[in-house]
């Protein structure tokens, strides 16, 4: 939705309000950068930056080195400060490996992220290979792997045979801020506290100096108090063989990422930026400190558990190069490997990362669902299309909008309400003269199987009258500022209190709210939508909370990019209760962190109506999809100003195949529904949108994986084809699971598109043409108006309801058509699930279907992949399209009961297209159609 | 499942002269217009020519034709389309794609066979419903179509009305032009009289004056004489008038011997005569020890003039202020009538001004004209008066003359059906807001609890869809919008019996909509007349 701004709201604010907004707006489109801070105007940030690659003042003590059956622990000393740290390095099981690095004997404890893995990582035994005064060498267990703990200075590699993957601290950028006394009150304080604490730091004393930013830190009017003084932390990374990494998002910039010397690090911050723009390293709505690297080689993955202010520089020996450069030392013979050097700084809490090894881009995506869980699997109709606008005035409005659908025959599933229609801005209310009666309104989407969701966002509106704030403010549920009393900022209604959602009670609370008789005007077709979980605060230092919020005992600098993660997991785990634990929930959040996967779906936030939003969109959905969060998708049109008819109806196309298609805009803008631009351009969009109706069981069964394994629905090429370089920093076209490949048309004005095939020896066939194309080519497209480039892989077998109607349940026992693209050796394989389409009957009692369809030796079989489960389905096959067949004399239908029949088919020799006519099988049953 | 539904048997009861029933069988979802095509046992031809089928293949739940027409009772084809009879209402083609979807779209259910839904047949209720609602459509229209003659004519004699008026109007500024013209002529004539007696008593009030002058410049020396004269010998002398510093020729501050000396025409001392030669030289200078020390400004003259100019200026904050604050859209139509009222008064208003100052230089007032100048001056007055009297008439005309011209110029439709709404304004309170419709002038809102109103839009034009140009109204160029376009409003037109703003809506922002019922876009209602003595006979 909405952005922390308009000037809509200006009328019914407050002045103060107003003249931040003043402020903020100046009158252009573009972000003001000078709302948020800079690596230089983050104290802990430039402090940490610069240190210098180097000689690390870190020494391990060997001596007090302890090998237990699940890990191993060291001391590590600081030769310059003698302050200790306690190194803890394990083996995980799924060829992982976790180095945790606290203080010895902290001042008090430094925050530890809870909540975000789903378990305690199961280990393996680490054994211990040979051990000297330089260090020692541990066995990784398979694969000949080995870590490598140096001793002076202190520094980690992990090996695989004689290959360096993966070095820690090796340029000595290891730095940990030790909890301290502050100067200025030492004297007073000096004699309550046990000298043993102190002596070391009072040694240390000339390495102590105090700098700005230590202890206060001011930027803008803000003031940021920090009473536990400096705590920052960083590591080095370096990824031998490694030129390419990915991931950390939410950045709105290119899929591979960038180095970063001399500029700003990526920065980690969740953030409600208004009027982002395109390729640049700011931080933004959500945090992901999970990083890819990629070669040709080997996929790794480095996971920050942290989940305060953090800061990612990256740099790389050949990122400089120019493809000459680089071609002149092949041909030289240049020593040089290439290598990414990483470093990561956060502002508090300790070191605690996890090395996935890989080696394969499916074994990371593994490993690290095996560490923070899977994608939530949606209610089938969420993978549906959305319609969304900033504001759907009313109810005549809602109905009106939902027949404009069906008046012209364009599906949707779900319409959505944004905050205009609370009763002044109050969650959990409708706006009495707009909406009087919800119910109505949703029993006449209901009976024509549709949805609905209303915004719910994380402010309260102070208000006496407030059912919802009188009770968290008497529960003592807010989140306190500093000096105790209950924190306080400004956002849409005004004056507002932020539930502390880190407080488990406070959830279970909050959750409750959602019960059919707690939401009055709710019912089982509404679903739910937090924006603003940053948490947006207008009047806070740019634009969120302080950093010394309290969130019970903890600042909110320590936990702040979890904040939202935990918004959007309470109000999951409402949806999931107000139905017995029956129904899947729908929640869509702006804000995430690690293992926000697991409640919902998120999205691009409030970008603009231009063509660099629109391409930006696929490199911010791809990373998202590397680190878990596979339920991404961007506003379609642009959510700011307003886009010409040709950019929205590019949008759609593109939108249709990304995973969460929903339109929206800015109440500022012209209303932009799908029938306003004329009967050409509707077509148009009937059109794109129909296509992801027809595909929807595909994208069921590529959640279903996602869910199952977290495998991305969406991914870079690469990821499927990890030794063809030429994908590697390929953004602008992607696949859909492995079978399809999509290029979109975000050029304006384009009259042709070069999409890249990739896969010697492999064939794709255009799914709208049916015309072959080989791999490992770039292709040129013509392109019109109408077209959106799509290719199924030569291999495959795809299944589509060709019958699209009004909404995905109504298709819910519609009859298969399946897509069989034969591979150049007349190969193909593909699969299908299918359940209930809404509850978790699929997990709890295995009520599901989910075939294997092969094709082999001129037969087609479908063949049953879970024989635990049991699910019936009316659905049947009603059509089977072989592309790249040649024609068969007969097509012979067999069944397990021994009945065989004989299918019609058709064959177009132009395209090699068979055709079989309507086996008439059940989707749920073996059946198998033999060609002769 | 494979619910190969082939024929279905239809049974429609065809009411027809005699009222006997007949049966005709055809596929499931065939118009009976299409009837032919769909023979039983005779293969199938697409409807498009591209193929032909068994006819057990027409319904069977594949889709076989590139055009649909196989599956008109199935949702088999993408592009197909499905007739719902719906007797009792009014049949009706919907997509395919809505045949059995669970939700029922034929008031006769026959959408729903197979879906497990359950339809309850709604078409005879709706058929009613909608015949009532024709009716009233038709009555509504009837009248308003009636009362649309009326407006009509109405219009045409308003029409007749102001075309004769400006016909009128144009004779009578003839006369009135002729009638500026002689009044000129006479004002002239009686003018130059005027001036010329003006002028002649002036210079004799002038000479009078000189007279008083040099009277009053004697008193004044020889008081200055006296004055000087401190011993009373009838000569001023050196040492009498040096004690005068003002009128020490150098202005060193000191008037020494030689200069007064010089002062006195290089006499010692001089006599009453002598010294009027002295006089002329000094009394510019010449301070009267009386009136020394004696601050002298009396300036009551003053005073009632300040107070009339501030009155003039507060005067004019009061006109002008809620003005700039309102913003130029505020003004209003009447509004604009003040204004220029209020331009006319600024321009009486200067000559009140001038008042005091010319009191202030009347020391000695003016004699008043002597009774032949000041009968010329009233003739002159009269002439002038005439003249003006007769000017203003003529503006007025001619400002008649352009309002009516305008009026008669504006498009009120083709019969100037919507003459009537020319200078009306309409209402429509809703919860928070009241919302103003002035045809062919504006639309404002305005809160209902307090701010001030806002302009929606002015008169644009005409926007209805080519054969229907007069069933939309647009007006633009309304108050602008933070970061978007100004406001505007759509006045959609629909038939009633009166002429009142039935609803306004914002769908998009800053784009509203009214809707507008009025008599004078009623159809001719003789077709649905027909239609309707058709079912009510029926």
């Amino acid at each position: 939705m909405n952005s922390s701004n308009s000037i809509l709201r200006t009328q019914r604010m407050g002045p103060l309000l107003v003249l931040w907004l003043a402020g903020c707006l100046s009158g252009t489109w573009a972000v003001d950068r000078g709302n948020f801070k800079t690596c230089d105007q983050s104290a802990f940030c430039k402090r940490q930056r610069a240190l210098k690659p180097g000689q690390s003042p870190y020494r391990a003590l060997l001596e007090t080195l302890e090998l237990t059956n699940t890990k191993l622990t060291l001391q590590l000393i600081n030769d310059n400060n003698k302050v200790r740290l306690l190194l803890e390095l394990y083996r995980l099981q799924g060829n992982m490996t976790r180095v945790k690095i606290n203080e010895l004997k902290p001042l008090k404890p430094r925050f530890e992220v809870p909540d975000v893995l789903i378990n305690d990582p199961p280990t393996e035994p680490l054994s211990l290979l040979s051990r000297d005064e330089n260090g020692v060498v541990l066995s990784l267990g398979a694969d000949s792997q080995r870590l490598i703990v140096s001793a002076k200075p202190f520094r980690l590699d992990i090996m695989e045979g004689r290959e360096v993957l993966l070095s820690l601290n090796s340029r000595g950028l290891l730095a940990f801020e030790h909890l301290r006394i502050r100067k200025d009150t030492l004297l007073c304080n000096y004699f309550h506290l046990s000298p043993l604490l102190f002596l070391p730091s009072l040694k240390a004393k000339e390495d102590e100096k105090v700098e700005d930013g230590m202890w206060e830190e001011t930027f803008k009017s803000h003031t940021d108090s920090k009473p536990n003084g400096p705590s920052s932390i960083s590591l080095d990374f370096s990824l031998p063989g490694v030129e390419n990494v990915y991931g950390i998002p939410e950045h709105a910039d290119s899929l591979k990422l960038k180095a970063t010397d001399g500029g700003d690090p990526y920065r980690l911050f969740n953030l409600d930026v208004f009027q982002y723009e395109v390729f640049n390293p700011m931080a933004l709505y959500g945090a992901i400190p999970v990083m890819l690297s990629h070669s040709a080689q080997r996929t790794m993955g480095i996971f920050w558990l942290n989940a305060a202010e953090t800061w990612v520089d990256i740099s790389s020996n050949t990122a400089g190069k120019t493809v000459f450069g680089q071609m002149l030392d092949y041909v030289q013979g240049s020593s040089e490997t290439p290598q990414t050097d990483v470093r990561w700084i956060s502002e508090s809490g300790i070191i605690d990362v996890f090395i996935m090894l890989g080696p394969t881009p499916t074994d990371v995506f593994s490993q690290y669902a095996s560490l923070t869980g899977t994608q939530a699997f949606p209610p089938l109709s969420a993978l549906a299309y959305h319609q969304c606008r900033w504001n759907y005035n009313d109810q005549e409005d809602v109905a009106a909008v939902d027949q404009g659908f069906d008046d012209h025959d364009i599906p949707y599933d779900f319409i959505w309400l944004d905050i205009e229609h609370t009763d002044g801005k109050r969650y959990f209310t409708w706006d009495p003269h707009k909406f009087p009666q919800p119910k109505d309104m949703l029993q006449g989407l209901l009976d024509k199987r549709r949805k609905m969701v209303t915004i719910v966002d994380p402010h309260i509106k102070v208000d006496s009258s407030y059912k919802i704030h009188n009770e968290i403010r008497s529960k003592g549920f807010y989140v306190k500022s500093k000096d105790g009393g209950d924190y306080e900022g400004w956002c849409w209604p005004g004056n507002s209190g932020y539930p502390d959602f880190t407080n488990p009670e406070m959830r279970a609370w909050w959750a409750s709210m959602f019960a059919y008789d707690q939401y009055e005007g709710s019912m089982e077709n509404m679903y739910t939508w937090n924006d603003m979980n940053e948490p947006s605060v207008f009047n806070g230092p740019e634009v969120t909370m302080h950093k010394d919020a309290l969130h019970g005992n903890w600042e909110n600098r320590d936990l702040h990019n979890l904040y939202g993660l935990y918004v959007q997991r309470a109000t999951a785990e409402g949806l999931i209760e107000r139905s017995g634990g029956v129904e899947r929930p729908f929640v869509l959040a702006r804000a995430f962190f690690a293992g926000s996967q697991r409640y919902g779906a998120v999205w691009t936030g409030d970008n603009a109506a231009e063509w660099e939003h629109l391409k930006i969109s696929i490199p911010m959905c791809l990373s998202l999809g590397l680190v878990g969060v596979s339920f991404c998708g961007a506003d379609v049109g642009g959510f700011f100003k307003s886009p010409s008819t040709e950019l929205l109806v590019r949008w759609y196309q593109t939108g249709a195949y990304q995973p969460f298609f929903r339109a929206h805009a800015h109440l500022d803008t012209p209303r932009r529904e799908p029938w306003l631009f004329g009967p050409e351009n509707t077509a148009l969009i009937r059109e794109a949108v129909r296509q992801r109706y027809a595909l929807l069981p595909y994208w069921y069964q590529l959640f279903y994986h996602a869910h199952h394994s977290g495998q991305p629905v969406m991914r870079p090429l690469w990821v499927e084809y990890p030794q063809d370089t030429a994908t590697f920093s390929m953004d602008d076209q992607f696949l859909l699971g492995r079978d399809l490949l999509v290029h979109p048309v975000t050029e304006e004005g384009a009259r042709g598109v070069t999409a890249y095939l990739p896969g010697k020896g492999e064939v794709w066939f255009d799914v709208h043409t049916f015309q072959k194309h080989n791999g490992a080519q770039n292709l040129y497209i013509p392109v019109t108006i109408s077209s959106i480039p799509v290719f199924q892989r030569g291999g495959s077998i795809i299944s589509r309801k060709a019958r699209v109607r009004r909404s995905s349940s109504c298709m819910e026992h519609d009859p298969y058509t399946l897509f069989v693209a034969l591979s150049p050796k007349r190969f193909a394989q593909g699969e299908l699930y299918i359940d209930d389409g809404h509850t978790f009957n699929f997990d709890k009692q295995k009520q599901f279907i989910h075939r294997r369809f092969s094709f082999a030796n001129n037969a087609l079989s479908s063949r049953n992949l879970a024989p635990g489960s049991q699910f019936t389905t009316f659905s049947w096959v009603e059509k089977i399209v072989i592309l790249g067949a040649s024609k068969p004399s007969k097509a012979t239908l067999k069944t397990p009961d021994g009945k065989e029949s004989q299918l019609e088919f058709e064959f177009d020799a132009s395209m090699s297209v068979l055709t079989l006519r309507k086996p008439g099988v059940n989707a749920g049953l073996d059946w198998t159609v033999v060609l002769q | 499942m494979s619910c190969a539904l082939l024929l279905l048997l239809m049974s429609l009861a065809l009411a027809m002269g005699t009222g006997a029933a007949v049966e005709i069988q055809r596929p499931r979802g065939v118009p009976l217009s299409k009837r032919q095509f769909y023979e039983e046992n005779k293969p199938f031809t697409c409807l498009d020519g591209s193929s032909t089928i068994p006819f057990d293949r027409v319904n069977d739940d594949y889709c076989d034709c590139r055009d649909g027409s196989d599956e008109p009772g199935t949702a088999a084809c993408p592009n197909g389309s499905f007739h719902c009879t719906n007797a009792g209402f009014r049949p009706t083609f919907i997509p395919s794609s809505r045949i059995n979807d669970g939700i029922c779209d034929c008031c006769d259910t026959t959408d729903e066979y197979n879906s497990g839904a359950t339809c309850q047949n709604t078409c005879r209720e709706m058929g009613r419903k909608e015949r009532e609602s024709l009716q009233i459509m038709a009555e509504i229209t009837k009248e308003g179509f009636l009362l649309k003659q009326q407006l009509i004519h109405e219009a045409k004699r308003g029409q007749e009305d102001k075309q004769g008026k400006l016909t009128e109007l144009q004779g009578s500024k003839k006369g009135l032009e002729e009638k500026v013209e002689a009044l000129r002529t006479v004002k002239e004539t009686a003018e130059d009289p005027e001036k010329e007696a003006k002028e002649r008593h002036l210079k004799a009030w002038e000479e009078q004056k000189e007279l008083i002058r040099m009277e009053k410049d004697k008193t004044r020396m020889a008081e200055a004489f006296l004055e000087l004269d401190d011993d009373a010998d009838g000569y001023v002398s050196v040492a009498e008038l040096q004690s005068h510093l003002e009128l020490d020729p150098d202005s060193d501050g000191s008037l020494s011997e030689t200069e007064t000396q010089g002062l006195l025409g290089g006499a010692d001392k001089v006599d009453t005569s002598t010294f009027e030669t002295v006089w002329s030289g000094i009394k510019d200078k010449y301070l009267s020890e009386v009136s020394q020390g004696q601050s002298e400004p009396p300036a009551p003259v003053e005073t009632p003039q300040e107070e009339e100019s501030r009155d003039f200026v507060s005067d004019h904050d009061s006109d002008h202020y809620p003005e700039d604050y309102a913003g130029e859209e505020d003004v209003e139509d009447d509004e604009e009538d003040d204004h220029e009222e209020e331009e006319e008064e600024e321009e009486k208003v200067p000559p009140t001004v001038q008042t005091p100052e010319k009191r202030e230089d009347d020391e000695v007032s003016m004699p008043p004209y002597d009774t032949e100048t000041q009968s010329l001056i009233d003739a002159a007055q009269k002439a002038r008066d005439d003249f003006d009297e007769a000017e203003r008439a003529l503006r007025e005309v001619d400002d008649q003359m352009k309002n009516l011209e305008k009026e008669i110029g504006f498009d009120f439709g083709p019969s100037a059906e919507f003459a009537y709404l020319y200078s009306q304004c309409y209402e429509l309170s809703t919860s928070e807001y009241i919302y103003r419709l002035c045809p062919f002038n504006r639309v404002s809102q305005k809160p209902k609890f307090g701010g001030s109103e806002t302009n929606l839009g002015l008169w644009g034009q005409w926007a209805g869809p080519e054969d229907n140009l007069y069933s939309v109204m647009k007006y633009d160029h309304g108050q602008g919008c933070w970061q978007g376009p100004n406001r505007s409003t759509t006045v959609k037109l629909t038939c009633g019996k009166e002429t009142v703003v039935t609803s306004t809506s914002e769908p998009s922002r800053c784009e509203y909509l009214m809707e507008f019922t009025t008599p004078a876009v009623c159809q001719e209602p003789a077709s649905l007349d027909e239609v309707l003595h058709g079912h009510t006979e029926l």
